[in-house]
């Protein structure tokens, strides 16, 4: 009798949530240092993040000791992931590199996206209530 | 829970940006001041923002931005010659602060500005937690 597993069930949608709900924080930080001199904008790369996060491309490194270090990403885990610098369509004379408007646009974005990801785990939910009752 | 961040990033912008307008506030209001002796008028100041690097969470993603300190505008104060005046020195010169009204405004502009954006990402995080805390219903 198959056994049902929560991790496949919710398939990559969770890890999905994860990186959104980082990336969220990333754009919040960029947003809020708009006007501070010298802060580079940054944001994460959603694709490489995910891949990463779910252990498909990631490589690690082979560890024969449990205190070996990792490198980043390469445990799988969320935090791991490297922000990269964004390339400023126009540098400013302070050295800031946020755009407002392309901030604001890749927040709206990613909130929709969250938003999608959540529908999509609730569906999932609803789902397997489905297969408990059995009705 | 790395959204819980966001309102804390949000708060530390708001806070900063609400200092930049209460020093343009300071600054329209002093525009007219005036004294005898050009070190003790009025300058205009402005605030410094510097990024929170570490300090905001243990996650280096999260970047706050704090005030770092206030300058003041180098700029030489008008000196009119005034004898009538009070405040005239000997020689009959009044000096007068170095608020720029039309900089003024303009800063005053691009902080409110900053301030609704950081209130609107504010909002945003509010309703994904909101829609999380739905989750599977």
């Amino acid at each position: 009798m198959p056994i049902i597993n929560f991790d496949a069930a919710l398939g990559s949608h969770q890890r999905a949530l994860l990186i959104e709900a980082r990336r969220a924080q990333l754009l919040a930080s960029n947003v809020a240092n708009a006007d501070t001199p010298n802060y580079k904008a940054r944001d994460i790369d959603f694709r490489a993040a995910l891949q990463q996060a779910g252990g498909g491309a990631g490589l690690a490194l082979a560890a024969d000791n449990a205190r070996h270090i990792q490198p980043a990403g390469a445990a799988g885990g969320v935090g791991g992931i490297e922000a990269q610098y964004r390339v400023p369509n126009q540098s400013s004379l302070d050295g800031n590199t946020v755009d407002l408007q392309m901030e604001q646009s890749a927040f709206a974005d990613n909130a929709l996206r969250y938003e999608a990801t959540l529908k999509f785990l609730g569906g999932r939910f609803k789902g397997l209530l489905t297969a408990i009752r059995g009705s | 829970m790395s959204l819980f961040n966001v309102f804390a990033i949000s708060g530390s912008a708001m806070s900063a940006e609400s200092v930049r307008l209460n020093t343009v506030a300071s600054n329209l209001a002093n525009a007219n001041s005036q004294s005898g002796d050009p070190k003790q008028v009025y300058r205009a100041r402005e605030p410094v923002f510097a990024a929170m690097l570490n300090g905001m969470s243990s996650d280096p993603a999260a970047v706050g931005v704090r005030v770092a300190g206030m300058v003041e505008k180098q700029a030489a104060p008008t000196r009119t010659y005034d004898p009538g005046n009070p405040l005239a020195n000997k020689q009959g010169y009044v000096y007068q602060s170095n608020v720029n009204p039309i900089e003024e405004m303009a800063n005053m502009i691009s902080a409110s500005r900053a301030f609704r954006n950081s209130v609107s990402t504010f909002n945003t995080a509010k309703q994904l937690l909101l829609a999380t805390l739905k989750l599977g219903e």
